[in-house]
């Protein structure tokens, strides 16, 4: 049985979108259902690799009707398959569940997230900023951030060649 | 004493200038490499091009032992505090030269994160372009900067305590201030 | 691993006050550019370390959402810059892909060779300053000459010996010639006996030994959980190589090995690096006496690649291409939709998140960096580990800060 037949299956009720664009096998998952089936699919299908975790803010993004998307990419090592799944996550408050308990990957990946988007996750043990100054106020990525941003690159002392 | 009087191994000169040449020929490099450039730095002092010929192969990683900083790389908002502290912790008299795009002028990467030229923050002697400069320019501009300290260095190294002037850009020049405007302007829009 | 607030509370507690606190980096010459530690030691031996990253953090992905698809390559080249050229073979691997463009099959052999030579590049670096950290020069020095080999190869290629940003959508910036399959033929001769020599300096080497041998321990299980993949994996005795399972470029008509060992420590990836270097240049003799002949470009036809030079002076057609693809509002359009494509790089599974929304700017262009998932795994390798120890994890693991901060 594959996959996609087996999710049907047993989440029947849940909304799933199943598409598929190049080789890519994608799963569209309402925010609520997302713990329940990635346990699903780690513990019964062997997904056990979490090769990638990101988001997309769809803040300008055409057409779109949710504001952050958060994007799982999931690797059975032994039959070499990959699923992409996606969840939406909407202002003011975006929380996803983490999913550090299944994958140790995730660790770093959702704090990256956190510090980029500004999405935290629940249940993450150590939810602080990764590559930003601890100071840092904004969330980089999202698309109302200037590419240049507010000044805080510029905001230090100026050492002149008397000093120390 | 007569000039017959000294023999033929012995040179007259102004202590000033015998402690520039030997400054001059025994730089001992901090390689502050933080990207790009630090590799092609490797390059440069390993076998092919072989910075021992012109006596600055002694890298040293603690600052205490050098008087040449690299900065090689680009400086991102987060490295700065640790650049200036280390700049600080060099003994005088010290040069800084500035290797590659990133550290002159912020490069390729004009982003929220990197700071637009490492000479808005710290004193710079030397800049060497390219992205990365190829080894062959940074020997050029350890050359140039041997040039540079042979003339008009003084013994204790007064010269440098009294240049109290900021000598790059201003942290925040015109442009900056202009896109910070712009920025601010479009946040309180949006709220 | 995260540090857990029970075990912080458990060192600060009176009978543990013999534990002191080490801070290693930003700058440090072990770290190659700029990671920080916090070590908490017990004596000399590591109880906890916690890294802090970041401190190259210069907004790639940013960046990429404002720059074209051919432009965003000069900014990729600069992610893990002991193997720049691979990057751009994996960043165009992934817009062709959302694009839909098959390339040609002398494009495919000619990004195979680059591909293979970064990998070699990469893993002479990492296996010489790795040495260079233990104490052994001259294993760095002589691999440090064969790099500079493959800097004139890719100079005679693109003109750029570092930053190259040769490849484009669709093809490559320009043809090679017959120099440099002279080159790449020559270098291929010439770097068996080199890796022969350093195989003698260090392979057997007690001081090498004693210092990697059973040193940063890492299980299969662990590396599947924690996301690790590439040499570290394979050191491990996790089977898997991109190469092989998702066969992208040529890689599919080519006849190589998957090199893997069982130990998971840091001699074991040494010596997963040194025979995949053996493996890749066996690729590159098979690649280099069979590249097709034709065209390096896919056809002008699919509006997305830069038109002939000589159609562009003799042709309205593809004059009117050149401007639309060159010119910085027009460009070639984009499907509105979202692909993760991966390769195997030097380092590991370098993917790429692409969004596209009809524009010929990506709308999000996220990449997956090897070196940010495997620094994730140190705190937890390097524990109960002595400090020197520290070094020699760190080598192996071959963490780019650029990469890793992006």
């Amino acid at each position: 049985m594959s996959t996609e037949e087996a999710l049907k299956s047993q989440f029947p009720q849940a909304g799933l979108v199943f598409s598929q664009f190049r080789d890519n096998h994608r799963i569209g998952v309402p925010a609520a259902q997302l713990m329940d089936i990635l346990t699903f699919l780690k513990n019964v299908h062997h997904f056990d690799m979490l090769a990638e975790l990101t988001a997309v803010d769809y803040l300008e993004y055409e057409g779109s009707k949710d504001r952050f998307g958060v994007v799982y990419v999931l690797v059975n090592t032994q039959s070499g398959e990959r699923l992409v799944l996606k969840t939406h996550v909407n202002d003011p408050d975006p929380v996803l569940p983490s999913v550090y308990p299944l994958w140790k990957a995730a660790d770093w990946l959702e704090r990256e997230v956190f510090d980029m988007f500004g999405i935290s996750f629940s249940g993450h043990p150590d939810l602080r900023r990764i590559l930003s100054p601890d100071e840092f106020t904004a969330f980089p990525l999202r698309k109302d951030y200037p590419l240049k941003g507010r000044g805080e690159r510029h905001n230090f002392p100026v050492l002149t060649r008397s000093d120390g | 004493m007569a000039m017959k009087d000294v023999p033929d191994n012995v040179f007259m000169t102004s202590l000033d200038a015998a402690a520039s040449w030997a400054r001059a020929n025994s730089l001992w490099p901090m390689p502050f490499a933080t990207a790009c450039c630090g590799i092609e730095l490797m390059a440069t002092a390993s076998s092919r091009f072989d910075l021992a010929r012109f006596g600055a192969e002694v890298m040293r990683f603690s600052p205490r032992q050098c008087d040449l900083m690299i900065v090689a790389g680009r400086v991102a908002m987060k490295m700065l505090p640790v650049l200036q502290r280390i700049w600080l912790q060099m003994p005088e008299p010290k040069w800084c030269i500035s290797m590659g795009a990133c550290a002159c002028t912020g490069g390729v990467f004009d982003t929220y994160a990197v700071v637009q030229g490492v000479d808005r923050f710290i004193p710079v002697d030397l800049y060497v372009p390219g992205c990365p400069p190829r080894p062959e320019q940074l020997m050029a501009g350890i050359i140039a900067l041997q040039d540079k300290i042979k003339h008009g260095g003084t013994l204790n190294g007064t010269e440098f305590g009294k240049r109290t002037q900021p000598t790059g850009p201003a942290p925040y020049d015109l442009d900056e201030l202009i896109r910070i405007r712009e920025a601010n302007e479009k946040l309180v829009a949006l709220n | 691993m995260p540090f857990e607030v029970s075990e912080l509370a458990e060192m600060d507690a009176p009978d543990k006050e013999y534990l002191w606190t080490l801070n290693f980096g930003p700058q440090h010459p072990a770290t190659h550019t700029t990671l920080r530690l916090i070590l908490t030691l017990d004596g000399e031996t590591v109880v906890n370390a916690v890294p802090h990253i970041g401190y190259l953090h210069s907004g790639f992905e940013k960046l990429g959402e404002h720059l074209d698809f051919n432009q965003y390559v000069t900014i990729v080249d600069r992610m893990n810059y002991i193997s720049p050229l691979h990057n751009e073979i994996s960043w165009h691997h992934a817009v062709e892909k959302l694009l839909g463009i098959e390339l040609t099959p002398r494009c495919k052999y000619l990004r195979t060779i680059l591909a293979e030579l970064m990998r070699i590049q990469d893993h002479l670096l990492n296996t010489g300053t790795c040495a260079l950290d233990l104490g052994g020069f001259t294993a760095f020095l002589y691999f440090f000459q064969q790099r500079e080999l493959i800097y004139d190869i890719v100079e005679t290629a693109s003109g750029q010996r570092f930053h190259t940003s040769y490849t484009r959508v669709g093809g490559v910036a320009f043809d090679v010639n017959n120099a440099w399959v002279d080159k790449v033929r020559s270098f291929v001769k010439g770097f068996g006996p080199v890796h022969a020599e350093v195989h003698r300096l260090l392979t057997r080497n007690r001081i090498f030994i004693e210092r990697v041998k059973g040193i940063g321990y890492l299980s299969a299980e662990d590396c599947i959980n924690m996301g690790v993949t590439g040499p570290l994996a394979r050191a491990s005795g996790v089977l898997r190589d991109l190469r092989k399972d998702e066969p992208y470029l040529a890689y599919a008509d080519l006849d190589f090995k998957v090199i893997a060992a069982k130990d998971g420590d840091c001699y074991a990836r040494y010596l997963v690096r040194m025979q995949e270097m053996l493996e890749s240049i066996k690729i590159i003799e098979q690649c280099i006496e069979n590249i097709p002949a034709g065209p390096v470009n896919v056809d002008a036809g699919t509006k997305a690649v830069i038109p002939a030079k000589p159609s562009v002076y003799r042709s309205i057609e593809g004059l009117i291409q050149h401007f639309e693809v060159m010119m910085p509002n027009r460009g070639f359009p984009t499907p509105k939709e979202e692909i993760y494509a991966a390769t195997e790089s030097p380092n590991g599974e370098l993917g790429y998140y692409i969004v596209g929304d009809g524009s010929p700017r990506a709308y999000r262009a996220r990449t997956r960096p090897p070196s940010y998932i495997h620094f994730a795994v140190f705190p937890q390798i390097i524990k109960n580990h002595q400090l020197s120890d520290v070094v020699a994890v760190l080598g192996s693991l071959n963490i780019i800060a650029a990469e890793l901060d992006r």
